[in-house]
């Protein structure tokens, strides 16, 4: 391995907690009686149901359509019927429910007909349509449509295509173990990828305390009849970050607000050119993943889980203990809080962590910010995070912008290291949420103001038309009247004509000022609305927070 | 709450406990070269400010326990009490001491929020109040023929009735007083260093004092608690400026060795212009904070009213902090030209 590598600066060193789940073997979880598909599982428009309730369908079928160019579609994880679609609770933070189609499985398991894709015969745009249909999407936790990543676009190419191996998250080991179990699997993956971007250079980045992985990877890399190499790189977290990756392996940056691909390097998770082979291979769209169940568990392993199980039956199955304080879905520096256990596990799912007081013990109440920049130190994005914090705390969004408060990652190295404990990602996260809802607020006023001007315009417009108009028939009428005998002054018939356009006018203005003026936030669609709900549920929740992180703690004393 | 969920277990209490047994190897050098008094000194200045950080924090509606425990109001007042003449009276080592936290710390809104140093708000205060009082200094024993124990310091301190010519007997000028005098006595540097309070860099005791700081300040830049670049930017603010004065005139500017081993530059460099809250938060802003304070100091000690300049500097360079702050952001991963902001 003589590939240069650089550093990323920051980054923090967690303890790793990967020697708990990555020994057992793997299992696939057994089937359990109700599975809950979520339609929106990626980012992007959610899926749309194409079945109906009461509906028998099998494993693999397709139940939502993908909606649009960057969606994905889901499927039946398993034969069954469907139960119900509509609202359940699903793995967000918010806690609120969104839509999801219920199976009630058989037991039989029975596959829809399934046959391997000829990747290298068909059109690329085909090709991809294809995987889109099959639900493909990255699974290292953005859960980013992979058709589109595969689109290299009408004039880029991508020389470079990135395997992140990274799993720097402290915890979660199923990359790892996909790795060191499914590393062939993951190469003919690889080869499709390469195939529709047409790479040049492949690297596999692996970080270094997972030297199985490595291992692994590197023998099946050896059967490859082009270069892959594979490359250990330094475990420090984020260093499995897309961005931190990049930097560490090629020494280049992703350019502030600019995709990868414009610097012509792509990235995917290792899990998802798995699932990318599946579909290929095998034709089997994305129904299952491997799932790290560890923590405050009896048992902590990986298991093969399929989409839409209840993270309930996987927890009881590694063995729950008495004690526990919470799940986590992810690691314990990104990972979000399940508000319920019913919750199924879903395609972004890569780890639940359960937490215990001895594991997780309460984090210490937040003292004031005393500027000491360790924050900055280790903040791998280059932020200055004391002053992002005054800006988020003090409102001043605009500065907070300037800051590039919209270059943080929320990777939480800054929250890890503040020795006065201040939820720092926290504040980041209502001041962008803060400036998506005054750009939002904006951009309705600004559309209502342009919609009252032009109304204005308008007016202005018809009233000088009308009168022009008036003007030529009134001439037309003095001249047929200087033409008949005079009986009446002519200075009459002008104001007569003055007196009528002014009554049209006001009649006119009358009407218009009945129409109620259309407001924005009517006949959205539900989605939308959903969306703005928990928006500010959302920002309640962190305006809450942002108030006074000294409040509870004056309870307390 | 949202994540992480984890965090390490580095506290504000453990980085002022570190600041203080950073501070442990100069006092006890102090001890050993100066006689005992300044334990008196450095009790008393403890137990006012924690008097006053309590009252304050209960005048402010804040809960005490988290911030008496956070240490900071310790660390005021034993860098107040350190910078202090080691015989000053007890009204004026409680009196900067209540400066320092009252005023300095909890007026501009207490830990984390004061704009100046608190314990060199305290010390300015001082001396420019009472100047006379602070030249108390106990000259190092090795010149003192009857040195005073630790009751004769306390003594002293509180007041009590100490015959003139013991205190006369300990009492000295400190190097840069001494420096000062000569010069406006038309001394030259030569001259006046062969007065028997200088040693080989600084004054006698003076120089293994500074040393002992030095060695703390060093300890806190291995634990991470500090960063290089204020104390490496300022002892070169000092060597530059008093070097390229002592160049050009040596029988009129003290040598830059000299101005180094006064222990204020060590404490100053290491342990106040350090201090977070009042300093620069960016690599480059501290290194300019850092330059500027040594700049000051030289400056002041040469051309200004007072023996030494260490304080007013860093007071000084606590009021650019915002401005160097801001034209100093470092640039941000994937920065572009384009997508740099303007300082506004």
């Amino acid at each position: 391995m003589s590939r240069e590598l650089f550093k990323f600066k920051g980054g923090v060193h967690p303890p790793e907690h990967k020697a708990e789940s990555n020994t057992r073997p793997v299992h696939a979880a057994p089937l359990p009686k109700k599975l809950v598909i979520p339609l929106r599982q990626h980012i992007g428009n959610p899926a749309k149901p194409v079945v109906e309730v009461g509906d028998r369908v099998l494993k693999g079928q397709l139940i939502g359509a993908a909606d649009g160019y960057i969606s994905a579609a889901v499927h039946a994880s398993s034969s069954g019927i469907v139960s119900a679609i509509g609202p359940a609770v699903v793995p967000h933070v918010s806690g609120l429910p969104d839509e999801c189609i219920t199976l009630s499985t058989d037991g039989l398991d029975e596959w829809i007909v399934h046959a391997p894709l000829d990747y290298r015969a068909m059109e690329p745009s085909d090709l991809r349509m294809r995987l889109r249909d099959l639900g493909i999407a990255g699974l290292g936790g953005a859960v980013f449509p992979s058709a589109v990543k595969l689109d290299p676009g009408a004039t880029h190419s991508c020389p470079t295509l990135i395997l992140n191996g990274g799993e720097c998250e402290p915890w979660i080991t199923c990359d790892d173990v996909l790795m060191r179990t499914r590393a062939d699997d993951i190469l003919q993956g690889v080869a499709v990828m390469r195939h529709l971007l047409g790479s040049t250079e492949i690297l596999i980045g692996i970080e270094d305390n997972k030297p199985e992985a490595i291992a692994a990877m590197q023998a099946a890399a050896q059967k490859m009849d082009y270069a892959i190499e594979v490359v250990a790189v330094p475990a420090i977290y984020p260093g499995g970050g897309a961005k931190q990756l990049i930097k560490t392996l090629t020494g280049r940056e992703v350019p502030s607000g600019k995709l990868s691909t414009d610097i012509g390097i792509q990235v995917f998770n290792v899990g998802t050119a798995y699932a990318l082979a599946r579909a290929v291979h095998h034709g089997e769209p994305l129904i299952s993943r491997l799932v790290t169940v560890t923590g405050h568990v009896l048992r902590p392993q990986n298991m093969e889980v399929l989409i839409g199980t209840p993270m309930h039956t996987l927890i009881t199955l590694a063995g729950d203990r008495d004690g526990t304080t919470g799940v986590l879905m992810g690691g314990p520096m990104m990972g979000m809080p399940m508000p319920d256990l019913d919750v199924p596990v879903v395609k972004a799912t890569n780890c639940i962590l359960v937490k215990s007081r001895d594991l997780f013990p309460p984090l210490p109440a937040a003292l004031p910010c005393i500027r000491c920049t360790r924050c900055a130190d280790a903040c791998p994005a280059e932020l200055q995070p004391q002053e992002l914090f005054r800006f988020a705390k003090t409102g001043d969004f605009g500065r907070a912008q300037e800051y590039h408060l919209f270059d943080c990652i929320e990777c939480g190295c800054c929250s890890y290291v503040c020795p006065s404990h201040i939820p720092l990602v926290d504040f980041y996260r209502y001041a962008k949420s803060e400036i998506w809802a005054r750009e939002k607020e904006k951009r309705a006023a600004d559309l209502a103001r342009e919609r009252h001007e032009f109304r204005q315009f308008r007016l202005e417009r018809e009233k000088k038309e009308k009168a022009e108009k008036l003007a030529a028939k009134a001439q037309a009428k003095r001249a047929e009247l200087a033409a008949a005998p005079a009986t009446e002054g002519p200075a009459q018939t002008d104001a007569d004509a003055k007196k009528a356009l002014i009554a049209a006018a006001l009649a006119r203005a009358q009407a218009k000022k009945a129409e109620v003026a259309p407001k924005n936030v009517d006949h959205l669609p539900p989605e939308k609305q959903r969306e703005i709900e928990e928006i500010e549920a959302r920002r309640a929740k962190i305006r809450e927070l942002a108030r006074q992180p000294l409040e509870t703690d004056e309870k307390k004393s | 709450m949202a994540s992480p969920f984890i965090i390490d277990r580095s506290s504000v209490t453990q980085v002022m406990a570190w600041v203080l047994a950073a501070l442990l190897p100069g006092i006890a050098v102090y001890v050993w070269l100066f006689g005992p008094g300044i334990l008196v000194t450095l009790s008393l200045a403890t137990v006012t400010a924690l008097a006053a950080e309590a009252v304050m924090l209960k005048a402010r509606g804040y809960p005490a326990k988290p911030f008496l425990m956070d240490l900071s109001a310790i660390v005021t007042a034993w860098l107040l009490a350190l910078s202090l003449p080691s015989l000053a009276p007890w009204w004026l080592i409680v009196t900067g001491t209540l400066f320092a936290i009252v005023v300095a710390k909890h007026l501009y809104g207490g830990l984390g929020q004061n704009i100046f140093n608190p314990a060199m708000v305290g010390y300015a205060v001082l001396i420019v109040s009472f100047p006379v009082q602070m030249t108390q200094w106990a000259g190092p024993l090795e010149l003192t023929a009857t040195p005073l124990t630790l009751a004769q310091s306390a003594s002293v301190i509180f007041g009590g009735d100490v015959p003139k010519a013991t205190l006369d007997a300990v009492t000295m000028a400190t190097p840069l007083d001494a420096l000062r005098t000569g010069l406006l006595q038309q001394h030259t540097v030569d001259e006046i260093m062969t007065q028997s309070i200088f040693g080989h860099y600084g004054g006698i005791g003076f120089e293994w004092l500074a040393g002992a700081f030095l060695l703390g300040g060093l300890v806190l830049w291995a634990l991470r608690i500090i960063s290089w670049q204020v104390p490496l930017a300022f002892l070169a603010g000092i060597w530059l400026a008093a070097g390229f004065l002592h160049f050009f005139d040596a029988g009129r500017f003290g040598a830059p060795w000299f101005h180094l081993f006064a222990p204020s530059v060590m404490l100053g460099a290491f342990f106040i212009a350090t201090d977070p809250v009042s300093g620069a938060t960016t690599p480059r802003g501290k290194l300019i904070f850092g330059f500027g304070a040594g700049l000051l100091t030289i400056i002041i000690r040469t051309w200004g009213g007072y023996p030494d300049g260490v304080a007013f500097a860093i007071l000084l360079m606590n009021l650019c902090v915002p401005l160097i702050d801001q034209y100093t952001q470092p640039r941000v991963y994937g920065e572009t030209k384009k997508t740099r902001a303007p300082p506004a």
